[in-house]
């Protein structure tokens, strides 16, 4: 079987360009989509370069209501199967989100309505080739409402909620859909950050997610570790999450 | 989508490779070419300067005002033409990334430093050069074109002919003209992955260099191990190792192991060094040898052993790095031997090559002569140790290597480098309010003074 053609969407952060990177190695062609055109083709460029792969970039503007149809219209001549990855996102200070309502409405229609729309548009498409693989990058920040972080988290865990079904929609047609839940990956959404020592490399959450997505599990963390650092921060009585500052 | 936040600054307490020189600076860490300008317009009024692999020893890539962009994120491979070997690529790629992608291809840059971990645009600002020298010139050489980034945030395409002032003070001119972002840069046909090293043992100085301008001619790669400690008619012996493409089929490797210094942890001592000395001679034995050697381990040797730099303990060290010109090297470079033990400090890493072309830069380093480098602790004593060695490559018509440097002053820096003047014309022009500085560049008195 061809190693097919991974979508990228969101392509031009850290955490995307490493997988694209690794799913290159492996041989398949990448479709890079987002905002940035210049650089995403430096990044398909680079893919053509290190490996090989066919790369092309394509517009995609989480914003706009007829980009996911678009996109869907875009690839169809690219070589099967088609392989979804979203890591788009968009995350302002909670401060900013709280002065601003248009924020507001602005990181639900990004982080949750795009996300959900995307996967929408590509069902069909994924249940006729009947394989392939979706990954989609959530957040630790999706588990619990934390009073530094709650909007941009709500979106998250609206959207966990959305893969996992999504995921049971997809399992009868042998797509499988992984959702990876990075802890604080360094990155430039990190990057001056106080707090940000151990953050993981872009390069070692690729790893780990796309690991998961080969063994087929439907919810992943990345590193590892933040599994048991966030059962025990899911496991807080609310009174005591209320009293945290994080 | 992301918002765009990578030229926001982090604050990170920054040394050079000697770790004897720090600052504490502001660093951006750009992950688009686009965000270069807005870190270089967002920086302080006592400019930025550009930072690779944090490959050089002394201040070079640190901030005079405290501002610094890193460009390791920008490491895309743009282009490549196997036909020409022309290459096309982000900054911030390494040489390592290079070697791994590029020599299972044929391919290999024509000039790499002694670490795979600095970067192109590192060794652009730097004019680095390798073990081949004599036969294929300075980085610079090879450079075809080059994209940098202004003051004025605009991006301009350089070659050699389109700008001669503008390229040639930017090749080797640590970063004082701009940021690099985008390089093309012609890379070497090279028939195997590995390298026949030939090892021969050196009296003393008076073969080592007849050995060594034979080999100039003869041989594709040389460079000479001296035992720092080794005095009076022993005074030079080493080790000269010469090196050529192996033919194929090489042998397979082993994947080199990794170990890393975790801290810092001072084992350079004189007990040490002596040892250590004892054992390279020991190995090479009295008539020499030969080894097939992968290429990593022969371009990259201390690569093996990470943060390596941290066995000088937490004071750091010094590399003194110079070039003499061929007439009166023998004597520049006796002296030289023998200035750190006056001075009480034994040196623990010497080494010796021959350098062909002087290099295309207003402050390229090359020049045709002899280059010796010594690795020495920072002690109470070692300041006046540099300056009495800077002195003694002035007295014999040479000048010592700026990535290097942590300690020129800046009379000694102008006798070296009589194009500086150049440099700072040209600077006068595309960055006239100096927007781009470093601590080595005020040190050497390369930013202009205001009237």
């Amino acid at each position: 079987m061809s190693a097919g053609t991974w979508i990228i969407v969101g392509g031009s952060s850290a955490i995307a360009r490493a997988c694209a990177r690794r799913v290159a190695a492996a041989g398949a062609d990448v479709v890079l989509a987002g905002r940035d055109r210049a650089d995403l083709e430096h990044s398909a460029a680079d893919l053509r370069v290190r490996f090989g792969v066919d790369a092309r970039v394509t517009e995609f503007d989480a914003t706009n209501p007829d980009a996911p149809a678009a996109l869907v219209a875009g690839v169809q001549q690219a070589a099967r199967p088609l392989n979804l990855l979203l890591a788009f996102a968009t995350m302002p200070e909670q401060a900013a989100v709280e002065a601003d309502r248009a924020l507001l409405r602005r990181g639900f229609a990004v982080n949750l309505v795009a996300a959900a729309a995307l996967l929408d548009s590509f069902a069909p498409l994924l249940e006729a080739q009947g394989a392939g693989r979706v990954l989609v990058f959530g957040s630790v920040a999706g588990d619990r409402g934390r009073r530094s972080n709650y909007a941009y988290g709500a979106a998250k865990a609206g959207l966990a909620a959305f893969v996992e079904g999504f995921g049971a929609r997809m399992a009868p047609a042998g797509v499988s859909v992984t959702l990876v839940k990075p802890g604080f990956t360094d990155t430039g959404l990190t990057w001056g950050k106080r707090g940000m020592a151990l953050a993981a490399s872009p390069e070692s959450v690729a790893r780990a997610a796309l690991a998961a997505v080969a063994a087929g599990r439907p919810v992943s963390y990345a590193p590892w570790f933040w599994r048991w650092i966030m059962l025990v921060i899911r496991l807080l009585p609310g009174r005591v999450m209320r009293r945290l500052s994080i | 989508m992301s918002a765009l936040r990578s030229s926001d600054w982090a604050s990170r307490r920054v040394a050079g490779w000697g770790r004897a020189l720090t600052a504490d600076m502001a660093l951006a860490r750009p992950e688009r070419v686009a965000d270069i300008g807005r870190a270089i317009a967002a920086a302080g009024p006592g400019g930025a300067i550009a930072r690779g692999g944090g490959r050089s020893y002394g201040d070079a890539a640190l901030g005079a005002a405290g501002f610094g962009i890193e460009l390791g994120r920008l490491d895309r491979l743009l282009a490549f033409d196997p036909t020409s070997g022309a290459l096309v690529a982000e900054a911030g790629v390494t040489f390592a990334d290079l070697l791994a992608v590029f020599l299972p291809r044929g391919f290999l840059a024509p000039v790499t430093p002694g670490t795979g971990f600095a970067t192109l645009g590192g060794a652009l600002a730097n004019d680095v050069h390798g073990k081949n020298h004599d036969r294929v010139g300075s980085f610079g050489d090879h450079v075809l074109w080059f994209d940098l980034v202004l003051a004025s945030g605009e991006t301009r395409r350089v070659t050699p002919d389109s700008d001669p002032e503008l390229f040639r003070a930017t090749i080797g001119g640590i970063g004082l003209t701009g940021v690099v972002s985008t390089l093309a840069v012609k890379l070497l046909r090279a028939p195997s992955t590995a390298f026949k090293v030939r090892m021969a043992p050196m009296a003393g100085l008076e073969p080592f260099l007849a050995a060594l301008e034979g080999a100039r001619a003869a041989a594709g790669y040389s460079v000479g191990w001296i035992d720092g400690l080794a005095r009076g008619g022993a005074l030079g012996r080493g080790v000269l190792e010469t090196a050529e493409f192996a033919d194929p089929p090489q042998p397979s490797f082993r994947p080199r192991r990794r170990l890393s210094v975790p801290i810092a942890l001072p084992l350079v001592k004189r007990a040490s060094i002596a040892l250590l000395n004892r054992f390279y001679a020991a190995r090479t034995g009295q008539t020499g040898q030969e080894r097939i050697v992968p290429a990593e381990a022969f371009l990259y040797p201390l690569d093996a052993l990470g943060n390596w730099n941290r066995l000088y303990g937490r004071k750091g060290f010094a590399q003194f790095q110079c070039v003499l010109p061929d007439a009166g090297a023998a004597a520049g470079l006796r002296a030289l031997l023998q200035a750190p033990e006056r001075e009480g400090v034994p040196p623990a890493l010497v080494v010796i090559k021959t350098l062909g072309i002087a290099g295309r830069g207003y402050l390229s380093f090359a020049l045709r002569g002899v280059t010796l480098a010594l690795d020495v602790a920072m002690t109470g004593r070692t300041p006046a140790l540099l300056e009495r060695l800077a002195d003694i490559a002035l007295d014999h018509g040479g000048r010592v290597y700026l990535a290097k440097d942590a300690a020129l002053s800046a009379t000694q820096f102008a006798r070296m480098y009589p194009q500086a003047e150049k440099l700072r014309a040209v600077k006068a022009r595309v960055d006239p309010d100096g927007r781009f500085c470093s601590a080595m560049a005020q040190r050497l008195g390369l930013m202009a003074t205001r009237a």
